[in-house]
């Protein structure tokens, strides 16, 4: 068993147990990489070949994902009920294929039910669903995720827990009418301890949001609704873990980390182009998407 | 156990009694005991009167604006903390406003939620169509997981608050705005799952739910006199449905009636005849004819437009007994 003792959310020291002696927390940037190439994989490996996955999105929060797990939530698989664990949403659930892949690699599951993503009676469901080990909310029709969050930031405040929670949702999620329901009542509420990642990957599935339902301002709109605004590179290690523990700083209200990001990301064919949404792989392309991941520089 | 309604008696004997006003109470009072029970409202809470909630223990009392999504969503997140949200606004806005949010963030995962639907039926007349919700049993009733409850009094709907907080997963309760006879006393047993028989026959059965129980009763006294036997069974859990209930009660006897203050579609009268699919008895639907509702100065003036009447019900029942 590891013990770490890492930066807290609240300037509480914050300590975690680790039974699963091959992982750790850390902030080492090197390491965190290597970590999100592993993710990257397990994801590909996910989708296979022949058969259709969501490739873009899993890959362009992949980074963000290893982030969390692998750095700022406080979890352990060994207690996944721990009222105090902080909570993490994947309010774009079709991109859960990078939270299975960091759950697994955690022992939250054993990582042979990777295999069985998708199939009759898995416990890998195509929408993240909480009968899953380390699933926290039923997400998938998008908008609702950043709403969950704020019911378990406010049941942390009435607890006067000090959990955070964390949500990613999607830039073209955004185009949800609830989200800006959710973004006024985390404001009204003065939920501090509740973070919005947007993976900004400025793709919808049918295209590019600019040209096909344009956001506008997506920083300004959560200014205006009163949100602590934080813009990186959803691809910069460094960047990411940073802004994670900026949040941390923030008193009085929510925060948002507009995370740009590369839909794909990873894999060569797939960057930037929506067709790969939600797409099977043929054996050329799988063995291509392996090598670029193997080829990443960590 | 029932409150004894002799011939003739019915009318005199009735107190009303306001259902929202028993739901308020009941809750602060719940509220009390339990420290989980949250309360969320949509900007209606002098209405639903979960504004007792607010006033009692503003702490544990959300005010969510007009967003409805958000308030169901919002509550699903509270559970997934171990909390007891009651989500509070009108039938239509909590069911139908939210529909998806329910069935993915609520239903889905189990999530013990409490949706409250107030001013069901057309009770709220004025409003109109807008506002009267004649579809809400139907849609609720038809998401996996959801429990529906149609309370048929003041003090029911006490004991449904009690039952619903030690009865883990989400439920859908619909209430009325207009104060309602009362129909059953304290010590009336109720039991999540259970229907209750208030009076008993032997030509007719009738299964009937929140403000029809009390037409039904009216009609009762009318057949009794012209010799006609009628069973009065109040539906108070429209689903789960008792199955083996609906059976026994329907056993022997000329025709059954199921009357609602809800759409002929989906709701209760559908609930029974899939329960009767296989049995050989005649049934006859006394609800909304799949029409939506309009505005009136009275609550009573819909009902009799709707024909949610004594008068339709004793037809329907002298036309059953007809059959040989």
């Amino acid at each position: 068993m590891i013990k770490m003792i890492g930066k807290s959310n609240f300037g509480h020291e914050r300590v975690c147990f680790m039974e699963v002696e091959h992982l750790k927390k850390s902030r080492d940037i090197k390491w965190l990489k290597k970590m999100s190439k592993i993710i990257r994989v397990d994801i590909l490996e996910m989708i296979g070949v022949g058969k259709k996955g969501h490739l873009g999105g899993s890959m362009s929060s992949a980074d963000l994902v290893t982030a969390l797990y692998f750095y700022k939530l406080n979890h352990n698989p060994k207690y996944p009920n721990d009222p105090y664990r902080d909570r993490f949403i994947f309010s774009k659930g079709h991109s859960v294929l990078a939270q299975y892949a960091a759950l697994a690699e955690w022992g939250y599951f054993s990582k042979s039910e990777l295999k069985k993503t998708k199939t009759l009676g898995s416990i890998l469901q195509g929408h993240p669903e909480i009968r899953t080990p380390g699933i926290e909310a039923n997400t998938g029709s998008l908008g609702q995720g950043l709403s969950m969050g704020v019911g378990m930031a406010l049941g942390g405040k009435l607890d006067k827990s000090n959990y955070k929670v964390y949500v990613i949702t999607g830039d073209g999620e955004l185009a949800e009418g609830q989200i800006w329901e959710a973004a006024n009542a985390a404001n009204f509420y003065k939920l501090d301890n509740l973070v919005n990642v947007v993976d900004n990957n400025q793709l919808q599935a049918t295209g590019q949001i600019k040209k096909r339902y344009d956001l506008g301002d997506i920083r300004a709109k959560f200014l205006s609704f009163g949100w602590k605004t934080f813009e990186i590179n959803g691809h910069n290690m460094q960047e990411i873990v940073d802004v994670l523990d900026s949040v941390d700083e923030v008193k009085g209200s929510p925060s948002v980390i507009i995370a740009h990001t590369v839909k794909g990301k990873g894999v060569s064919f797939a960057e930037n182009n929506y067709r790969f949404h939600n797409a099977a792989l043929t054996k050329e392309q799988f063995k291509q998407a392996k090598d670029d991941i193997t080829n990443i520089e960590a | 156990m029932i409150l004894l309604i002799s011939k003739h008696e019915v009318k005199k004997l009735v107190r009303k009694k306001s259902l929202r006003e028993a739901y308020g109470r009941e809750l602060v009072k719940a509220a009390k005991k339990d420290s989980r029970i949250v309360v969320l409202d949509a900007d209606l809470c002098e209405s639903t009167m979960t504004c007792y909630m607010e006033q009692e223990i503003p702490q544990r009392f959300f005010e969510m604006g007009i967003s409805e999504q958000n308030m169901v969503s919002v509550a699903a997140g509270l559970a997934l903390v171990g909390k007891v949200p009651f989500v509070n606004s009108f039938s239509v806005f909590t069911t139908g406003q939210p529909y998806n949010q329910i069935r993915q963030g609520v239903a889905l995962p189990k999530l013990n939620v409490k949706i409250f639907g107030s001013s069901c039926g057309l009770s709220d007349a004025g409003d109109g169509a807008t506002h009267q919700s004649v579809e809400d049993i139907a849609i609720m009733r038809a998401i996996p997981n959801m429990t529906v409850i149609v309370p048929v009094d003041a003090i029911e709907t006490k004991k449904v608050v009690r039952a619903i907080i030690e009865y883990p997963g989400p439920v859908y309760v619909r209430i009325s705005r207009t104060p309602l006879p009362i129909l059953t006393e304290e010590d009336t047993p109720f039991q999540i799952g259970k229907m209750s028989l208030i009076k008993d026959g032997s030509d007719i059965t009738i299964f009937a739910c929140g403000l029809m129980v009390y037409q039904v009763l009216r009609a009762r006294e009318i057949l009794t006199d012209r010799g006609i036997s009628v069973r009065v069974v109040n539906v108070n859990t429209v689903k789960p449905l008792d199955r083996e209930a609906i059976k026994k009660y329907s056993k022997g006897v000329k025709g059954v009636i199921t009357a609602e203050e809800h759409s002929i579609i989906g709701g209760l009268g559908g609930a029974i005849i899939e329960a009767l699919s296989n049995q050989m008895v005649r049934v006859e639907r006394v609800g909304i004819e799949d029409v939506f509702g309009q505005s009136a100065q009275t609550h009573k003036e819909l009902l009799e437009y709707y024909s949610l009447t004594p008068e339709n019900i004793i037809e329907k029942a002298e036309g059953l007994v007809k059959y040989k």
